[in-house]
């Protein structure tokens, strides 16, 4: 029973949260390894791009319960997120027109093209807190809880509650399926599989007549999709605040540079591994530690190996760590 | 060369222009926080502009020489060394013998090696944690109100730009050893990341700075604008030079920092425009164009990069603590990567990368648009909107003002980018 009691308490404060975070990330993640791989340059400005596409999904969502739709217990930040998708893709293909295209042009090196995406990222950062202001923003309707730890308590009779949030089953839900449709994308379709031919060889697939402009085009939109979702998602599951945002560029980058940077199967592992392993080191083991160890092994103090605002110092720890050992990632990605 | 000075010129009546149009003492305190801007984009310069090292952990280095002020000229705390303050350093000699020997281990190679050294890192931290906690909660109980921490070491405040400079070059040699032989984006990740790393630990652990429970009222190296008040000569000055004393003493006050950070900014400027032109800034643009052939000319690439990334980031960390001196107060919680290590890059960027004078002049012009972007801006929004009836649209964008200068640094970036990609006083 106390083993039981333990499991529950696990995945009720370690393994939901961190699930959901690590979709969060992992979407994140495959964003700017996309860009990487295809684009070949790290992208400062996907934290702004997530909080832009968010923005855009917050403003359509508003306008839909303006006009009394309701999706019952989902949010109605699901309706407005083809909308969301839709007008980061406009934007990101206006960006890539009026400022990424020339340097592609001439070739630039990519660490200018990198410094070019710190000044996107201050614009997107600026026009963001211009438009929808610096305040927190909670956007989330619908059910509060798939399951809640009453509910869990008298249907099961153990002590310790299992609550998973409807934001959390819809992270992990939606994330499965971008991800499912991301890989079915590059390696069923004709456009994905000439994305890898570009990204693996760029000679080689202008020679074999891919058109780099079409492939480029087809790559924004698909990070506007990766980003609006994960951005939303985080929002739905948090709340949205353009700072936060730009924040999460750091632990975004520890996913995709763990996982190997230009892997999109790296990225999702990393995506993980960060989140798991940010949600591991601070929480306090006490409790599930109490359940399972026998009394003389309790611990004195709370269990926690680091205080929760070390979250980002640990998965800079784990990136350090990885690239010590493996300079590319877990998964070998490539430089440029 | 006429460009230059035209372009100084213009950045000078700049702040002229301040002073007229606004107030003498904003101007300065303007101009002294360009100054230490300056300073940090010449650190950034060596790296960048020398050597082709992209560091964007620049903000881990300024917090880092603000943390030196703290360790330096505040007065020790009573009771901190016995309280726990030795236990502390044991545990840090400890932490740093483990890591040496997980190291060690893992050099000596063996099929266990990961095994082995994992065991050591993870028994390690549970040993160093057991040896830090009790110290720390003996230092941190200590009138945690105003102290709780272990203090510093009394010395006069000047004294810790040198060390806020050892500091920043210490924790540079770390991350040199192990990031340096990154590619250039996973080296610039690795920095941002350490960047990070050094601010949480300058967030939480309170028995070292407080904490986010700041450190204020640091020693200053200048009179304080009360004495100064007071003083029956300077108060006669004041007459006969016809300034209202209060004004007076600030604006006193003022020129003295401006007086010592001058002073550190014409020495580094000074020595940074010897070495690029010495033999060694030759070699290190060499290495900057073509590492392949400098190595094969016997350049040791790697040492050479150790050695400039430890040289920039002690002059990141010497400005670092010349701006926590000026600010006369240690506040890990303002240190944002958005405002002290990408708008440093904008400096250098929009200044000229390469060329000492440009990053000088962009870390003056850049501060100077940061500060006033948002008075301007909130001026050109007033105009545009003043025939607008009032209502949500028109105070809408009057707040929006405040979020102005983001959106001009990306631009002016942007445009500097397309447009002069080498900067304002490009690299000769």
């Amino acid at each position: 029973m106390d083993l039981l009691n333990a499991l529950v308490a696990f995945a009720n404060f370690v393994f939901v949260p961190a699930m959901s975070y690590g979709a969060q990330l992992a979407l994140g993640a495959l964003g700017v390894t996309l860009i990487y791989s295809i684009l070949r340059f790290s992208n400062f400005a996907h934290g702004d791009t997530m909080a832009f596409g968010t923005m855009c999904t917050i403003l359509v969502t508003w306008g839909l319960q303006h006009l009394g739709i309701s999706l019952g217990p989902l949010p109605v930040a699901l309706l407005a997120l083809p909308a969301g998708i839709a007008l980061t893709g406009v934007f990101l293909l206006a960006t890539d027109k009026v400022v990424y295209r020339f340097y592609r042009r001439t070739r630039a090196a990519p660490v200018v093209l990198t410094m070019v995406s710190l000044g996107v990222m201050f614009v997107m950062n600026g026009l963001v807190r211009f438009i929808i202001g610096t305040d927190s923003i909670d956007f989330a309707d619908g059910a509060r809880f798939v399951v809640s730890a009453r509910d869990f308590r008298t249907a099961t009779g153990l002590d310790e509650g299992l609550a998973i949030r409807t934001t959390q089953a819809i992270t992990i839900a939606v994330a499965a399926v971008a991800m499912v449709l991301l890989f079915w994308f590059l390696n069923r379709t004709r456009t994905g599989k000439s994305m890898r031919a570009f990204s693996d060889n760029e000679d080689l697939a202008l020679l074999s007549g891919i058109n780099p402009e079409r492939v480029v085009a087809v790559t924004w939109l698909i990070v506007a999709a990766l980003a609006t979702t994960a951005g939303t998602l985080y929002g739905l599951d948090k709340s949205f605040m353009p700072f936060t945002y730009f924040q999460l560029l750091l632990p975004i980058f520890a996913a995709a540079v763990v996982g190997g940077l230009g892997s999109p199967v790296g990225a999702v592992a990393g995506g993980f591994v960060i989140a798991f392993s940010e949600v591991g080191v601070t929480y306090a083991w006490k409790k599930i530690a109490g359940y399972v160890l026998p009394e003389s092994m309790q611990f004195s103090g709370l269990g926690q190996l680091l205080s929760t605002d070390y979250k980002f110092a640990v998965s800079f720890a784990i990136l350090v760590l990885v690239l010590l050992f493996r300079p590319t990632g877990l998964f070998r990605g490539k430089s440029v | 060369m006429t460009r230059s000075v035209l372009l100084f010129a213009g950045m000078a009546a700049l702040f002229v222009l301040t002073g007229l149009t606004q107030s003498w003492s904003l101007a300065l305190t303007v101009l002294n926080m360009g100054v230490i801007s300056a300073i940090m984009a010449l650190g950034v310069n060596m790296q960048w502009g020398y050597a082709g090292l992209f560091n964007i952990g620049v903000m881990g280095f300024v917090a880092l020489g603000g943390l030196g002020v703290v360790l330096t000229s505040t007065a020790p705390v009573a009771g901190a060394m016995a309280a726990g303050g030795w236990r502390i350093l044991l545990a840090l000699a400890v932490g740093v013998l483990i890591v040496l020997g997980a190291v060690a281990l893992w050099r000596r190679g063996g099929r266990l090696r990961a095994p082995a050294v994992i065991l050591v890192l993870v028994a390690g931290f549970f040993a160093f944690r057991a040896l830090l906690d009790p110290g720390v909660a003996g230092v941190e109980a200590i009138n945690p109100t105003v102290q709780g921490n272990i203090g510093g070491l009394g010395l006069p405040v000047l004294l810790a730009w040198p060390v806020g400079g050892l500091l920043a070059a210490l924790a540079a040699w770390g991350i040199g050893k192990t990031a340096l032989g990154l590619r250039s984006d996973y080296l610039a990740i690795a920095t941002l990341g350490i960047a990070e790393i050094v601010l949480a630990v300058l967030r939480n652990e309170e028995w070292l700075a407080r904490g986010v429970k700041n450190v204020i009222g640091l020693p200053r190296p200048v009179p304080y604008e009360v004495d100064l008040q007071q003083s029956a000569r300077f108060t006669g000055w004041m007459a006969d030079l016809g300034i209202d004393p209060a004004t007076g003493a600030s604006l006193a006050v003022k020129l003295g920092y401006l007086g010592l950070c001058g002073s550190v900014l014409a020495l580094v400027m000074l020595l940074a425009e010897l070495a690029l032109h010495s033999p060694w800034g030759r070699m290190m643009r060499a290495i900057r164009d073509n590492e392949i052939a400098a190595g094969a000319m016997g350049k040791n690439v790697k040492h050479q990069h150790l050695k400039i990334f430890i040289i920039g980031s002690a002059v990141i960390g010497i400005a670092g603590a010349m701006m926590t001196t000026l600010d006369g107060q240690l506040t890990p919680a303002s240190y944002q990567p958005l405002r002290y290590t990408f708008l440093v890059w904008v400096m250098v960027i929009v200044g000229g990368s390469g060329n000492n004078w440009g990053a000088m002049l962009g870390g003056f012009l850049i501060w100077w648009l940061w500060v006033m972007v948002e008075p301007i801006g909130a001026g050109v929004l007033s105009a545009i909107t003043a025939p607008m009836s009032d209502g949500w649209l028109k105070s809408h964008l009057h707040d929006g003002a405040a979020h102005m200068r983001l959106l001009t640094m990306g631009v002016i970036l942007l445009l500097v980018l397309r447009f002069s990609p080498r900067g304002l006083i490009p690299e000769r």
